[in-house]
């Protein structure tokens, strides 16, 4: 690698000799804007394997939704621009495939929920056309048929009355149930890999907790491997195997979810723990970090998150904190992932 | 906080509904959305009341009444003892002097061909009275010191500024004019999470500096808990339980808000494999045509014969502390018994 501040680390499926399922290698993306060029992701490295979930935590601006999108294949090439890093799946490199060979596993082996489903829906097609369109499309079945598979999906993502509302439009379903449609339409094609990207965000709690039990239930039937991007803190302490901690589109930390929680090893990640109101905290000042995440044409030099940090050094500024192996299973980029570690205030 | 002496804002038997009507040229009533259907609550000087519950529960109809943004269908609404829901013209002006709102989005709120200083200033135009004219600037730049915001960008416009600090922007507004009460629609939400504590401890350094009263609508529950003295849970237009924060969240008795604060994911993985959920089948019914009774029932694992028949009225019930629209109210720690 050229860039000395990105550690290829990988995760352990892939040191015991297994390859993961999908591996995301040092991955770069760049956007050109009139004001400049916007690096939206800076060397993203991460795996899963089937079965599990990762978690891609970030707030607005951390790259996490366009790591995904790059995954999927379906950034806007320009404005956007790969300029370096390896996205395996099942051992190839999809971003050296021809885009025909890209839309086979589109949808077939890789699926993705987004985060509207109001907008990610064709408001001027029924619910059952667009998702009988996934077997007409990848599977060359006919009109019939197609049509008796979405009713098969709309009841295994349990939407009441298949039969009668396969020939609604998405404007007549309620935000919960919508987001059931995308669900239905991405595990259409028994993908291995679902990615979901803020899939609860516009949703009430309530319903919230039915579709990330409708999730879990589906990955359990078919073992798929999902990666659940979002910014809450509680639906990835609920459902996540292993967690990836995104800043200024770079992963901060990487690990197992009950360590995160327990011992934060990256201090912006201590800082978002720490930030959340607790009961024993009430009449009290919350933790906040202070400052603002950082703008993507002007990154701070060295540690994106330095001035924003508690535990800044001089080589903080100066050196981009490589990705510190901590154990098999964790990593931080932090200079003094050590003293985060150990709770030492810096 | 103490809940003394005359309250503030005294809400009583509130109702808006939004009349739905056929035909074009001669319209015709059909029916009503009922958004806001019997609400009453007092709150005290100093004093924070969340409102929490889904969308389309009528959380934002009844910030826009206590705003007199929307007339109500019947009711009142007093603020320091003077109503304000049937005032007109100057009567109206003044009233709406105590009681001023903070926007859920910081984006959308503020006027982008407006300088910071017009739009934190634009009170003193409607309200001269607060604020004389050549000392006006002076007051805008004390209320943007007072958000932690620089009150040297005072002819700065709104896209020069972080979400965060656009919310405080909002905020400086709402203080102008000194109100007692200040309505808070989701004022966080639209916020990342990093910049979510920063306003959040704003909203509360000021509380204690001015003495303000908050109405602090949220669907975060554990933001709702850190800030709230009080919390209604408000199901299709109607609060179906109000108690103090421990209360509500310790102690809940109304099925809807235990399958509410069941719902809330807890940060911490630690034992999320025993943890109990009461997951609700379904969607809230539409206001249009609310369920006869208490109008949870058909989402409610409680419901019996009487729940259709008779409407569970808001009271504090056996073996409870704090009032509870349901007639098989019982106290039920969901979030801590696992």
């Amino acid at each position: 690698m050229q860039n000395p501040s990105v550690d290829t680390h990988l995760l352990p499926a892939d040191t015991l000799g297994t390859a993961p399922l999908l591996a995301v290698d040092n991955l770069h993306v760049e956007f050109a804007t009139r004001q400049g060029v916007a690096r939206a992701v800076n060397g993203v490295s991460y795996a899963l394997n089937a079965g599990e979930t990762l978690a891609v935590l970030g707030e607005s601006g951390s790259g996490k939704s366009v790591t995904a999108q790059a995954i999927m294949g379906i950034l806007d090439m320009p404005p956007a621009r790969i300029p370096k890093g390896e996205i395996r799946f099942r051992g190839t490199d999809l971003l050296k495939l021809s885009e025909n060979a890209r839309t086979q596993i589109r949808g077939q082996q890789i699926a993705m929920v987004f985060q509207d489903a109001l907008s990610a829906l064709n408001p001027v097609f029924t619910v059952g056309w667009q998702i009988a369109e996934m077997f007409r499309v990848h599977r060359g079945m006919g009109k019939k048929a197609a049509y008796a598979k979405a009713i098969e999906l709309m009841d295994r993502v349990r939407i009441p009355a298949a039969r009668q509302r396969v020939h609604d439009y998405p404007h007549q379903f309620s935000g919960g149930m919508r987001q059931r449609i995308m669900i239905a339409m991405s595990i259409a094609l028994d993908p291995d890999v679902l990615i979901a990207d803020e899939p609860t965000t516009a949703l009430d709690v309530t319903v919230q907790a039915q579709i990330m039990e409708l999730l879990a239930e589906l990955q359990r039937e078919s073992n798929m491997a999902m990666i659940l991007i979002t910014h809450d803190l509680g639906v990835v302490a609920d459902v996540a195997d292993k967690i990836a901690v995104m800043y200024g589109g770079r992963i901060v930390e990487n690990a197992p979810v009950h360590d995160v929680y327990k011992t934060p090893a990256h201090p912006y990640t201590k800082g978002l723990l720490e930030s959340i109101p607790r009961v024993d905290q009430k009449g009290q000042d919350l933790y906040a970090i202070k400052g603002l995440p950082p703008n993507l044409l002007d990154m701070p030099t060295g540690c994106a998150f330095n001035p924003r940090c508690p535990y800044r050094q001089d080589n903080c500024v100066t050196d981009v904190p490589p990705l510190h192996e901590i154990s098999g299973t964790r990593s931080s980029a932090c200079h003094y992932w050590r003293e985060v570690l150990d709770g030492v205030e810096g | 906080m103490a809940s003394k002496g005359e309250p503030v804002l005294e809400v009583r038997d509130l109702v808006k509904h939004f009349p739905l009507t056929q035909g074009i040229v001669v319209k015709r009533q059909v029916g009503a959305i009922k958004a806001v259907d019997g609400v009453s609550f007092d709150l005290h000087r100093g004093e924070t009341l969340g409102i929490v519950g889904e969308s389309g529960c009528g959380k934002s109809t009844l910030a826009k009444l206590l705003m007199a943004l929307e007339t109500p269908t019947s009711g009142t609404v007093r603020v320091a003892g003077k109503d304000l829901a049937n005032a007109k013209g100057a009567d109206l002006k003044r009233i709406r002097r105590n009681i001023q709102m903070v926007m859920q989005d910081p984006y959308t709120s503020l006027n982008p061909r407006m300088t910071v200083g017009d739009i934190v200033g634009e009170p003193f135009e409607i309200h001269s009275e607060v604020a004389p004219k050549g000392d006006r600037r002076k007051k805008v730049q004390e209320l943007l010191d007072v958000v932690g915001l620089n009150p040297d960008h005072i002819n700065r416009y709104p896209h020069q500024f972080s979400g965060g600090q656009r919310q405080r922007i909002g905020i400086a507004r709402g203080l102008a004019l000194q109100p007692e009460v200040i309505v808070c629609d989701e004022p966080v939400s639209a916020l990342d999470v990093s910049i979510q504590a920063q306003v959040i401890n704003l909203l509360e350094r000021l509380q204690n500096e001015f003495d303000l009263a908050y109405i602090f609508i949220a669907h975060d529950l554990s933001v709702v808990r850190h800030i709230s003295d009080r919390v209604a849970v408000m199901y299709l237009g109607k609060i179906v339980e109000i108690g103090r924060d421990t209360e509500i969240y310790d102690r809940p008795t109304h099925p809807y808000t235990q399958a509410l604060l069941s719902a809330v994911p807890v940060p911490d993985p630690e034992g999320r494999e025993n943890r109990e959920r009461i997951i609700l089948q379904g969607d809230p019914p539409s206001p249009a045509n609310p369920p006869s009774g208490c109008r949870f029932r058909t989402r409610c694992w409680k419901a019996q014969e009487i729940c259709a028949e008779e409407e569970p009225l808001l009271q504090i019930r056996p073996g409870a502390d704090h009032p509870s629209a349901c007639h098989f109210a019982e106290v039920h720690d969901v979030v801590h018994a696992s």
